[in-house]
C-alpha cells in the first residue's frame, strides 16, 4: 500500500479510536486490532503526530495508583474524519466506475 | 526481561534524541507495560508482548526529527554592547570611507567632463577654424585663410571621433553606476533576509 494513503488511514483510525469518548494507548490498540495491527512504536508516531497537528490533545489522568495519558479528539481531528469520509466518497465512486468499466470487457 | 530491564535499554538506545523526547516515550511504554500486566499478564509477557527494544530504538531514532539548528545569525549581547561603545571609531571611519568613495566617483565624472570639454574644444576650434579661414579667404589672404579651414577640418574630424570617446565613457560609467546599486541593494536585501 502507498506509504502515504497508509498514514493517512492510520490517523483517521486513531482519530476514530477517540472519536466517541478519550482513549488511552493500550486500549486504541486493542480497539484497532480487528481491523488494523498497530505496533506501540507506530502508534506513539501517530498519536504524536496528531498531537502536532492539533487534532488531539493529551491530558494525564491518575488511573489506578499510577498516571495514564487520555488522548481526546479536537475539532480539528473530527474535521479530519469527515474531510477522510468526503474524500472516499469520491474514490469510491472512482472505485465503482473502475470495476464496472472492467465488467464491461 | 523486565519492564525495568526493558525502560533502561530504552533510555540507552534513545540517547541520540533530546532528553524529553526520550522521557515521553518511557512514560508512553512504561504505561503500555503497565496496562498489559493490570489485564493479567506477568512483566515479562508484558514487556514480550511490547516487541523487540532494539526494533523500538531503531524506529524511533530514524524517525525521530532531526532538526537542524537554525542558522539564524542575530547579534549576541556583547556585540551589541561592543558596536556601540565602538561608535565613535567605527562611526569616523566609516563616514571617511564613504567620503572617500563619494570623491572617487565624483572624479571619475570629472574625467568624463574634462573629456566632454575636449570634445567641446575640438568642435569650437573647427567652427571657428573654418568661418575663420572663409573670412581670411574673402580678405585675400587665401593662403592663410586654407590654413586655416584645414587646421578646423582636422578638429572637426578629431571631434568626431572625441564625440565616440566621451559617449562609450559617459555610457559605461552610467552601466556602472547602476551595476554597484544593484548589488549594493542585493548585498541589504541579503543581509535582512539573513537576520
Amino acid at each position: 500500500m502507498d506509504i502515504q494513503l497508509k498514514r493517512g488511514l492510520l490517523d483517521v483510525c486513531v482519530l476514530a479510536a477517540i472519536k466517541d469518548e478519550a482513549s488511552y494507548g493500550y486500549k486504541i490498540i486493542k480497539d484497532l486490532k480487528p481491523y488494523i495491527e498497530l505496533s506501540e512504536s507506530t502508534l506513539y508516531t501517530i498519536l504524536k503526530r496528531l498531537e502536532t497537528a492539533k487534532m488531539l490533545t493529551v491530558k494525564t489522568a491518575e488511573h489506578d495508583g499510577r498516571l495514564r495519558k487520555y488522548y481526546h479528539i479536537t475539532p480539528s481531528g473530527l474535521k479530519r474524519i469527515d474531510g477522510f469520509l468526503d474524500e472516499w466518497k469520491e474514490i469510491l465512486s472512482i472505485y465503482r466506475f473502475v470495476t464496472k468499466e472492467d465488467e464491461n470487457e | 526481561m523486565n519492564k525495568r530491564e526493558f525502560l533502561n535499554e530504552l533510555r540507552k538506545g534513545l540517547s541520540p534524541l533530546s532528553e524529553i523526547e526520550i522521557e515521553e516515550r518511557i512514560i508512553f511504554y512504561s504505561e503500555m507495560i503497565d496496562d498489559r500486566i493490570e489485564e493479567g499478564l506477568t512483566e515479562e509477557e508484558a514487556v514480550t508482548a511490547i516487541g523487540s527494544v532494539y526494533e523500538i530504538i531503531g524506529q524511533a531514532v530514524t524517525e525521530a526529527p532531526t532538526e537542524k539548528p537554525e542558522k539564524k545569525r542575530s547579534l549576541k549581547v556583547w556585540e551589541i554592547v561592543l558596536l556601540i561603545l565602538g561608535s565613535p571609531i567605527w562611526l569616523s571611519l566609516a563616514a571617511a570611507a564613504l567620503v572617500v568613495a563619494v570623491s572617487l566617483y565624483i572624479s571619475v565624472w570629472a574625467v568624463i567632463i574634462s573629456l566632454w570639454s575636449v570634445f567641446g574644444a575640438f568642435v569650437g576650434t573647427a567652427v571657428g577654424g573654418i568661418i575663420g579661414g572663409i573670412v581670411l579667404c574673402t580678405v585675400g589672404k587665401a593662403l592663410n585663410g586654407i590654413a586655416l579651414i584645414g587646421g578646423g577640418l582636422l578638429c572637426a574630424g578629431l571631434a568626431i571621433f572625441a564625440f565616440f570617446g566621451c559617449k562609450a565613457a559617459s555610457k559605461s560609467t552610467v552601466l556602472l553606476t547602476k551595476k554597484f546599486f544593484v548589488w549594493l541593494k542585493g548585498r541589504i536585501m541579503g543581509k535582512e533576509e539573513n537576520v
